[in-house]
């Protein structure tokens, strides 16, 4: 049915049809290889101008923060336009607790910073959850824009400058790792950049990167257990019709609230993450822009589809950086690719699979969502 | 392709007939005392100037069907809304097994026990027929994010009990065949009875049915009120509105009729049809005259 | 609190006239709302092209340093090239970012997305102004022009802000009175045009029933057409009397005004004219107040606060919501 999805489901398909152990097997050998993506550098992906392994660092925090935006935007279908709000009380928690106030390490302050954006969820969702659809878009872009303005205005957060110094991850250096260097299409080991395993530096971001992966990856494992749960359908009733769902039993204002909680956790992890890896942070990186950005990673990604999400933002933070000489243009094209989108491929990229399925058993059928007499009937609600 | 074609043609597509034999009884709910359910008392909901419902009092007993019925605009779905919740009356009370709801919100209220439909469909559209009865069932369920998140034995349990729950109502309602479709992709007919089984899946003592037959064809509407019998049969409680006065006589116990928000009758069926008032009300004749 | 006492009056004052530029803006947001429950994102944007258009007219004239007729002249003409360029862009911003969606049935938070890009689109294509001139080796020429386009472009020095006269110890200029009066001129010939207007009620009739007012013979896409090109008029307006204040505009100019304009819309009751021109001018005294009590490098903060504020007890604003229903 449509040029994107026909191949991609063709292969999902097949990579369904093999067999068991198979199948294991080639899900370790992918993650295997996109945790060896910066040392092998490949051709074609790798980025000229800017270092490869910050880029995908950068690749992975960003799918972090997608996720995140995604429970509250794709799953309880809260439009959230100030979750870099999150990411930056994330970001400041450890730059309080790890360097400006205090000097613990890396490994309290981030638990910390969770807890601390969480709270901070929960204290901006509560009075906010009451307003709807659109005024909501508005009144967290306000909450965005007043977390940064404080930020910018408190001298006890560092002002307009900002906290420096923060601490990086625990190292430990068992042993290097050589890398790859290519020369055209034959590969060389490269004896002379090696990484050391593990040991978390300034001037090698590979470790930042595995560190970041391994995240994205347990937080995706967390939230397909959410999703696929009471929680992740009672978000998903509520995001449908708010009224029917707590006609059905679903306390909404309650599982609204969870979703925001959550959402602003992950982000707030992500921005722990980012402080960690710049060393060095203030309130431009926490600008409106950033939480525009976000959103449309969730929406190019397709809401309420995690692959999607993360797909949408690697592709999102990589492709400028592949083109540098684009990069004067790169908000100019991210603006039409935006518009693009909404206009040809609304559902987003990867749209969530059980709409997938249900559009083949549609198709099959024959039957057509927009010559459905219920679809049209719900326009006029009765409560 | 014409095959398709001519499936989607279906006017009402009922794409499985419903199977009332499968035991979709639940004990909390078999095993009410008998006597008034719920009470509607004195009830008056007022919007600005207008009064809605004006000292409207009827009540349901355990184990019948009441028919709610009345001309367009009459109030019954307001009554509805009252008695779910969704209004609050500026007097009167609703008592639901002798405890007043009061200002219960609404997801409490269906947890009480209180069910309804919508006469104008409301399925989460984007969910599966089978997500939307979980929902349903999710109503009297516990599971948090942390039982989620460990998938501790609660979760377990009620994924279990929920899935089992909603495969039974799915096959009594005859939409098994759908449990995997999106809600907004079935036909009219199934969407409308997909809502039924939402519904009965919180474990309702009493089930509000607004116009569940609404858009049917006859032959349609007679089969549906035959299976809104064997839910009363399986030990549910029915209120039914319902438009179609004839339609009414036949499955219902009792019938309270309303006309611009009073109570104008109540009474076995057979009296209803015969009542002045009624049939001035349906006929927009003038009372004295008649 | 001093500083609030003792400024009272020319808090007010210039609160009243950064206000009126809020309530232009915030019209055509309004308006857009009203008839397609859209938060049209890109109208910041509609705003800051007036500015540039109205910057640009008045450097080719060489406008700077008129007096007397000539300078009334010179306003007049800055306000109408920038009016028109506003409508220009927001007529074509519903014809590439919204007609698409609207033929398709998008769901309104595609919209959004679109009005986004267009948002990106619009402000980064202002920001890259000088890429095709130098291609076609004109930049040197246009260097005033197109020049620098990430800094600031100035307006000709052309109205010099001199006292008129005292109100309650404040010195009123010659530009606080221009800038009310022209603002409270525009509303009132929108206000009216809305009101009396066949095409007026063409607008109100789709903001409350869209397929009703169509079945009525309403020709739905061109009373949304109208929407934007008056939403686009008023944005210009502003875009005048912004620079007349300012003095200055940039790519990124609309973008902290549009969320203002935004949010006083909101306060008023989104959708609602009156509750646009309310908002906007209770935004803009209300964070003059309160930048003199906490400092004014928490203006923004007091404007957000007191959305959030209003939202929470007035959850459709101060008027609520009357162009359209209310939602469901």
């Amino acid at each position: 049915m449509n040029a994107v999805t026909a191949p991609l489901r063709s292969v999902r398909e097949r990579f369904r049809a093999l067999p068991r152990p198979v199948k294991y097997l080639f899900i370790v050998a992918v993650v295997v290889i996109i945790y060896l993506l910066p040392i092998i550098n490949p051709p074609l992906i790798t980025t000229q101008d800017s270092d490869f392994a910050s880029v995908l660092f950068s690749c992975a925090m960003y799918s972090l923060v997608a996720i995140g935006l995604n429970i509250v935007i794709g799953y309880a279908g809260l439009l959230d336009l100030g979750y870099v709000g999150f990411f930056a009380v994330g970001a400041f928690s450890v730059g309080v607790l790890g360097s400006a106030h205090a000097k613990l390490p890396l490994i309290i302050c981030v638990p910390a910073a969770i807890v601390v954006t969480m709270i901070s969820g929960v204290l901006l969702g509560a009075p906010t959850l009451r307003v709807r659809g659109d005024y909501l878009a508005i009144v967290t872009l306000g909450f965005g824009e007043i977390i940064r303005l404080v930020l910018v205005n408190t001298s006890w957060l560092g002002g307009p400058r900002g906290i420096s110094n923060i601490p990086a991850p625990p190292s430990l250096h068992l042993f290097d790792v050589p890398h790859m260097s290519w020369e055209g299409f034959t590969a060389y080991l490269d004896l002379t950049t090696t990484t050391k395993f593990l040991v978390f530096s300034v001037t090698d971001a590979v470790p930042y990167y595995w560190l970041a992966v391994t995240i994205v990856l347990i937080v995706l494992f967390l939230d397909w257990l959410m999703q696929n749960s009471r929680v992740g359908r009672s978000w998903e009733a509520t995001r449908e019709d708010e009224d029917a769902a707590e006609l059905m039993g679903v306390p909404t204002f309650r599982f609204k609230l969870l979703a925001f909680a959550t959402g602003a956790a992950i982000g707030g992890l992500s921005g722990a993450l980012f402080a960690t890896k710049q060393v060095f942070i203030n309130p431009d990186n926490f600008t409106i822009i950033y939480s525009v950005l976000f959103v449309a990673m969730v929406v190019v990604g397709g809401q309420g589809n995690r692959w999607g999400v993360v797909t949408a933002a690697v592709l999102l933070i990589w492709l400028p950086e592949k083109f540098r000489f684009l990069s004067d243009a790169r908000f100019l094209l991210f603006g039409m690719a935006l518009m693009a989108l909404a206009i040809f491929r609304p559902q987003g990229l990867l749209p969530p699979r059980r709409r997938l399925r249900a559009q083949r058993s549609a198709e099959r059928e024959g039957v057509n969502a927009e010559e459905d007499p219920g679809h049209i009937e719900r326009e006029v609600a009765d409560v | 392709m014409s095959e398709e074609q001519t499936m989607s043609q279906r006017p009402e597509g009922l794409s499985e007939t419903p199977d009332t034999s499968v035991d979709i009884s639940v004990e909390e709910v078999a095993h009410l005392p008998e006597g008034k359910m719920l009470e509607v008392d004195d009830v008056t909901l007022r919007f600005g100037g207008v009064k809605a419902l004006d000292g409207v009092s009827f009540h349901i007993n355990t184990g019948e069907i009441l028919g709610l019925i009345g001309p367009n605009g009459a109030g019954k779905t307001t009554c509805f809304n009252v008695m779910t919740g969704v209004y609050q009356p500026t007097s009167g009370d609703v008592r639901f097994l002798g405890e007043p709801l009061g200002r219960q919100k609404r997801f409490k209220i269906t947890k009480l026990g209180i069910a309804r439909t919508f006469q104008n469909i409301r399925l989460f559209h984007n969910m599966t027929a089978l997500e939307n009865v979980l929902v349903g069932a999710d109503a009297h369920h516990s599971t948090g994010i942390v039982s989620a998140l460990l998938r501790l034995p609660k979760h377990r349990r009620e994924e279990a009990e929920g899935l089992d729950r909603a495969h039974e109502l799915l096959k009594f309602m005859g939409l098994e065949r759908r449990a995997d479709e999106l809600a907004r992709n079935l036909p009219y007919g199934d969407q409308r009875r997909l809502e039924i089984a939402r519904a009965l899946a919180t474990n309702p003592k009493l089930l509000c049915l607004d116009e569940p037959a609404a858009g049917f064809n006859p032959a349609e509407k007679v089969k549906l009120m035959e299976l809104i019998q064997s839910i009363r049969e399986q030990g549910y409680t029915v209120l039914l509105i319902e438009h179609d006065m004839r339609l009414v006589m036949g499955v219902t116990d009792r019938i309270v009729v309303l006309e611009f928000g009073k109570k104008i009758a109540e009474g076995l069926p057979a009296e209803i049809r015969d009542n002045p008032a009624v049939i001035a009300a349906y006929l927009g004749v003038d009372e004295n005259a008649s | 609190m001093n500083l609030l006492i003792h400024h009272f009056w020319e808090l007010t004052i210039t609160g009243l006239t950064i206000g009126a530029i809020y309530a232009l803006v915030a019209l055509g947001y309004t308006l857009v709302y009203g008839v397609l429950r859209l938060i049209n994102f890109a109208h910041s944007e509609v705003f800051m092209y007036g500015s540039f258009a109205a910057v640009w007219v008045l450097m080719a004239l060489n406008a700077a340093g008129a007096t007397g007729l000539g300078l009334v002249g010179f306003l007049l003409l800055g306000g109408i090239a920038a009016m028109a360029a506003s409508a220009l862009v927001a007529f074509i911003l519903e014809l590439v970012a919204y007609r698409p969606l609207r033929k398709r049935n998008s769901p309104p938070l595609i919209a959004l997305i679109s009005a986004i890009g267009a948002s990106f689109v619009l402000s980064e294509a202002m920001g890259l102004r000088d890429k095709p001139f130098a291609w076609l080796g004109l930049d040197a020429k246009l260097a005033d022009y197109v020049g620098r386009p990430r800094e600031n472009t100035p307006l000709p020095a052309l109205l010099h802000s001199q006292k008129l006269f005292n109100f309650f110890g404040y010195n009123v200029t010659n530009v606080d009175v221009i800038i009310l009066v022209s603002a409270i001129i525009m509303m009132v010939v929108l206000d009216q045009f809305v009101r009396r207007s066949r095409l007026g009620r063409g607008i109100r009739a789709v903001a409350m029933d869209a397929e009703s007012a169509a079945l009525m013979g309403v020709n739905h896409n061109r009373v949304i057409r109208l929407t934007f090109v008056i939403g686009g008029i008023m944005a210009g307006g502003a875009a005048m009397l912004y620079l007349l204040k300012i003095g200055v505009t940039r790519y990124n100019a609309g973008f902290i005004l549009g969320i203002k304009a935004f949010t006083a819309a909101v306060l008023g009751g989104i959708g609602n004219l009156r509750g646009a021109l309310l908002g906007g001018f209770v935004l803009g005294v209300a964070e003059n107040y309160g930048s003199a009590l906490v400092g004014s490098q928490w203006k923004d903060v007091v404007a957000f606060v007191l959305l959030i504020v209003i939202l929470l007890f007035r959850p459709t604003g101060l008027l609520g919501e009357s162009l359209g229903k209310a939602r469901a």
